[in-house]
């Protein structure tokens, strides 16, 4: 490694120092922490260095563009995986989350290379669609559960707007409203409160790696515009798709599943 | 006479369990019809089938002579409507609540309706959610007025009210349906309040009818 962000594997040796603080203070206070804590660091090693080597080939110079837009492809596979392994009381999670997740993706890559911000080669591809489907995952998911959730604790009221003949896509509108509002309210509070509370992983980075702050500023600034606008795509596709399959085509409100855990 | 309802061999399964067990009955196009049984005899969901919140797993409903399953749901639902065992107030005034029926009523529909509600008609633009209950019911009983319906359905309407609100909702049913000419069918566990309302009954105990009455 070289630059001025590069640590080496020494200084990731000691970085490890602050693992064995959080061990020692577990077992301290017999939190029964110390074995989670060490696989969790051991794993997302493990998982990193692997990236880390699958990022060095796909970025070389000489590597094909196609091979980061496969990634892209894999990226938003495992993203819709997870969903439905978080939420797995929500039908047809699966094929939602792809849905979603594919449509900011291509959305997000789209205004990101349709209107030149980035050159849309592999060293901007993968990390920006990265940050893109990473963070729409629990919006996801919040949504998929907040929409189950609205409907099931207003069954009635959604009942007796069926019931006075309105259509299944308004009955549940003002259930589906509440909860992108739920879904969205956390990506919308990170991005008032950038700056002033924490500073974003993508500008501490390029500070660390001696870029001007400034600069690093504009770049994080359009990477909250991005993962804002992802993250509402996101979680607006799953709503009304889930809101969707929880009517009949005759407008009734199918039983509900309730939230594992 | 054309029946109302008119159930054929309906049978509703739910969660592995049968609820309605071949119900075959008729309800008649005029007064007061009561559905009375024990909690878990199927009586709302009987009621249900009516408006077609629920379909049936086999058999067949018909509404003056048409199969249910064939009527558009949306325009049957108007044509039926339906008050609940507890009031569902939507979120907002009043006015609010009875625009959700029907979105371009004038101010003075809207005070009709509340007026064949018993409740006064400058009440369009308090909060839904402050009435009392009964005034809440009654409120949801205006909101399906609005949509001008041809039947009601009433779940256990009076099941969260106390004696005042109820002997109100009772007297409000008895005038829609015997001078406004508004069939009712209204869904009750007390044989009480059955005596007092019903023109005819229908007795279910464990998803079947079991008595005939009036």
């Amino acid at each position: 490694m070289s630059g001025q962000g590069a640590i080496g594997w020494g200084g990731l040796l000691a970085s490890l120092t602050l693992v064995a603080v959080a061990v020692g203070l577990s077992a301290w206070r017999r939190l029964g922490l110390e074995r989670t804590m060490l696989w969790a660091c051991a794993r997302a090693l493990g998982q990193l260095l692997l990236v880390g080597y699958a990022l060095a080939a796909l970025l070389d110079e000489d590597a094909p563009v196609a091979a980061a837009w496969a990634w892209v492809v894999g990226m938003v596979l495992f993203a819709a995986i997870t969903v439905r392994r978080r939420a797995p009381e929500v039908p047809d999670a699966l094929r939602l989350a792809l849905l979603a997740t594919g449509a900011s993706a291509v959305l997000s890559l789209g205004v990101v290379f349709g209107a030149g911000i980035y050159e849309p080669t592999p060293r901007a591809i993968i990390p920006i669609a990265g940050m893109m489907v990473g963070n729409s995952i629990s919006g996801t998911v919040t949504a998929c559960r907040r929409v189950i959730g609205e409907l099931a604790d207003h069954r009635d009221e959604v009942e007796a707007r069926l019931a006075l003949g309105q259509p299944s896509s308004e009955a549940g509108r003002p259930y589906l409203r509440a909860a992108l509002r739920v879904a969205l309210t956390g990506q919308i509070e990170s991005t008032k409160a950038v700056g002033l509370v924490f500073l974003p992983g993508a500008m501490t980075g390029l500070i660390l790696a001696g870029a001007d702050p400034v600069e690093a500023v504009l770049v994080q600034a359009a990477v909250m515009f991005l993962i804002l606008g992802c993250v509402a795509t996101n979680a607006t596709v799953v709503g009304l798709g889930l809101s969707r399959r929880l009517f009949t085509p005759d407008h009734r409100l199918r039983p509900l599943p309730r939230a594992a855990g | 006479m054309t029946a109302l309802f008119s159930f054929e061999d309906v049978v509703l399964d739910a969660d592995g369990r049968r609820i309605l067990d071949g119900i075959t009955a008729t309800i008649a196009d005029q007064g007061i019809t009561c559905l009375m049984g024990p909690s878990g005899s199927g009586k709302s969901t009987l009621l249900r089938l009516c408006n077609r919140l629920e379909v049936p797993t086999s058999g067949r409903v018909l509404f003056r002579d048409r199969d249910v399953a064939e009527l558009d749901p949306l325009v049957h639902r108007r044509t039926v409507g339906m008050v609940f065992q507890r009031p569902t107030p939507f979120p907002g005034t009043v006015r609010d609540n009875l625009r959700v029926a029907a979105p371009d009523a004038t101010e003075q529909e809207m005070r009709d309706a509340l007026g064949r509600a018993a409740l006064e008609s400058d009440m369009l633009d308090r909060v839904a959610d402050d009435l009392s209950g009964g005034e809440q019911q009654r409120m949801c009983l205006a909101r399906s007025l609005m949509a001008r319906p041809e039947v009601l359905l009433m779940d256990e309407p009076t099941s969260a009210l106390d004696p005042r609100a109820t002997e109100v909702l009772e007297g409000l049913a008895e005038t829609l349906a015997h001078e406004r000419g508004v069939p009712i069918v209204w869904v009750s566990h007390d044989p009480e309040q059955v005596a007092r309302l019903a023109d005819s009954c229908l007795v279910l105990d464990q998803g079947r009818v079991v008595e005939v009455r009036g």
